[in-house]
């Protein structure tokens, strides 16, 4: 990436401060979250439709892995240990430092404007055709180009604007359908998903589009060049200009 | 520099600072207010407090879903169980005519209660769902006291803030704020779906907290006391250490 120093020296970093931050933060939070998530799920791979599901009723499906239960039939002749107690702990934690850098991030992103910038498509890209040759640029592997670098394709604003403002507002809206306190206190965010089982359902394929966005993310980056990539978003004193000023 | 970024940095640091400072309230806030939950220390006590304090905030007064009668389960999940003591089974044989419930700590009146004296109080029924921890649950319908009329009328003095209740079994207890202790769905269980509750699900006696996952619904119910601290009964889960067992208000 020949042009990166160049970046550098005009003295407009590719991300804000604000931005580098919240974004190493939720990777932190989410990776606890997917860890202590895999966990929580071997005490009971089995999903269900509807408001109640156990072992003695039918499975929508199951994930063919042992379980940290002997309650569970798995068909394997040994039960995990169980890890449900640091798993949860460390579940809600990080659950509520992803809300609140959450929050930072999208109050912050409104205020300075960042999401109309940088995030929504020009008029001109929100077009089929605008996608298609994305698409098509992709798939012949080119190399990303001079504008790639300044700025975000048409494919990846959608892609960023939907796991920002559906993928994330649905995981945590899921997972407070399951708690038994908040669904006292707000009973339509569980009864409008289709009751308890469903909202751990819908929280189990929301989680997989989300690691399947991370999957692609992390190889997008380390195909384009995961150096200057990495220069682009970790806080560091030399690409912040500011400090000079 | 432009003006541009030194406001976005300006802006940048605001939003942080907001963010930190944000926390550092609430943390005061919820000591204030006695939002702190007993597991409040450690790594994961940040965690805890938040969202406790944000229940006692948001859902100290709601009810738990009830359901109706259609959608009781027709097969109810008993989890596994640890082995029957002698004690139990010895009452057991006496049909349970000889179950007491003792109610001490800080009460005006500490008593003692047969399962027919239980009876003699307001009987409640309701119809919700057990919520397991790891991810399955049942509906159906229970059936017995509330646990607020049996603290009524043993008066419960104003220093007591907790109620830690006990099992049969020796290593099983737990303990619950009053806000869910004096909360009406709070039910001192001793029948199930119009029959006597089961041993499997409880049975003669089992404190349902619907409001809190499944774990803090402890079976075969013989003991409860009042305290100012549940200090060293947090969790039956893991009695030694709070942050290595389940969390102690179970409400999400």
């Amino acid at each position: 990436m020949s042009h990166a120093p160049s970046l550098r020296n005009q003295g407009t970093p590719r991300h804000t401060l604000l931005i580098r931050v919240t974004h190493w933060i939720t990777v932190i939070s989410f990776v606890a979250l997917l860890v202590s998530g895999v966990e929580i799920l071997i005490s009971h791979p089995r999903f269900y439709w509807g408001e109640v599901g156990n072992s003695r009723t039918p499975a929508l499906f199951k994930i063919p892995i042992p379980s940290s239960r002997a309650t569970v039939p798995t068909g394997y002749g040994y039960v995990l240990p169980d890890q449900n107690g640091w798993s949860r702990y460390l579940h809600f934690e990080a659950a509520w430092a992803l809300v609140l850098t959450g929050l930072v991030y999208v109050i912050s992103g409104l205020w300075t404007r960042h999401f109309r910038k940088n995030l929504f498509p020009a008029p001109a890209d929100r077009t089929w055709r605008s996608f298609r040759s994305v698409i098509a640029k992709h798939l012949r592997l080119a190399q990303p180009d001079e504008a790639d670098s300044r700025s975000y394709n048409v494919l990846q604003r959608v892609t960023y604007l939907l796991v920002i403002f559906i993928l994330f507002p649905l995981v945590i809206w899921t997972g407070l359908a399951m708690s038994p306190g908040f669904n006292a206190a707000v009973p339509w965010a569980v009864n409008s998903l289709g009751g308890r089982q469903s909202a751990r359902t819908l929280h189990f394929f929301v989680s997989i589009f989300l690691v399947l966005f991370l999957v692609v993310h992390v190889a997008m980056v380390v195909l384009t060049g995961f150096a200057t990539r990495m220069r682009e978003m970790i806080p560091s004193l030399g690409t912040m200009p500011q400090e000079r000023t | 520099m432009s003006k541009i970024s030194r406001r976005k940095f300006v802006t940048a640091g605001l939003a942080a600072t907001a963010g930190v400072s944000g926390l550092a309230v609430a943390a005061n806030f919820a000591k204030h207010y006695g939002l702190v939950p007993p597991d409040s220390g450690g790594i994961y006590g940040p965690g805890e407090t938040l969202t406790y304090a944000a229940q006692r905030l948001l859902t100290r007064h709601s009810l738990a879903r009830e359901f109706p009668r259609s959608m009781i389960s027709k097969v109810p999940f008993a989890n596994a169980m640890p082995p029957l003591n002698d004690a139990f089974k010895r009452l057991q044989g006496r049909a349970f005519a000889d179950w007491r419930l003792s109610i001490d700590g800080m009460v005006a009146q500490p008593a003692s209660l047969s399962l027919a004296d239980l009876r003699s109080f307001p009987v409640r029924s309701q119809i919700t769902e057990v919520v397991c921890e790891e991810g399955w649950s049942y509906v159906a319908e229970w059936i017995g006291t509330p646990l607020f009329e049996v603290l009524k009328a043993s008066g419960v003095l104003p220093q007591g803030r907790y109620l830690v209740y006990f099992s049969i079994d020796p290593d099983w207890w737990e303990s619950i704020d009053m806000a869910d202790a004096q909360h009406p769905q709070t039910l001192l269980t001793w029948a199930m779906n119009d029959g006597d509750l089961p041993v499997a699900f409880g049975g003669p006696l089992r404190l349902r907290v619907p409001r809190q996952l499944g774990y803090k619904s402890v079976k075969f119910v013989t003991r409860l006391m009042v305290t100012d601290s549940p200090k060293g009964f947090v969790s039956a889960l893991d009695p030694k250490s709070a942050n290595s067992g389940y969390a102690w208000y179970a409400g999400i």
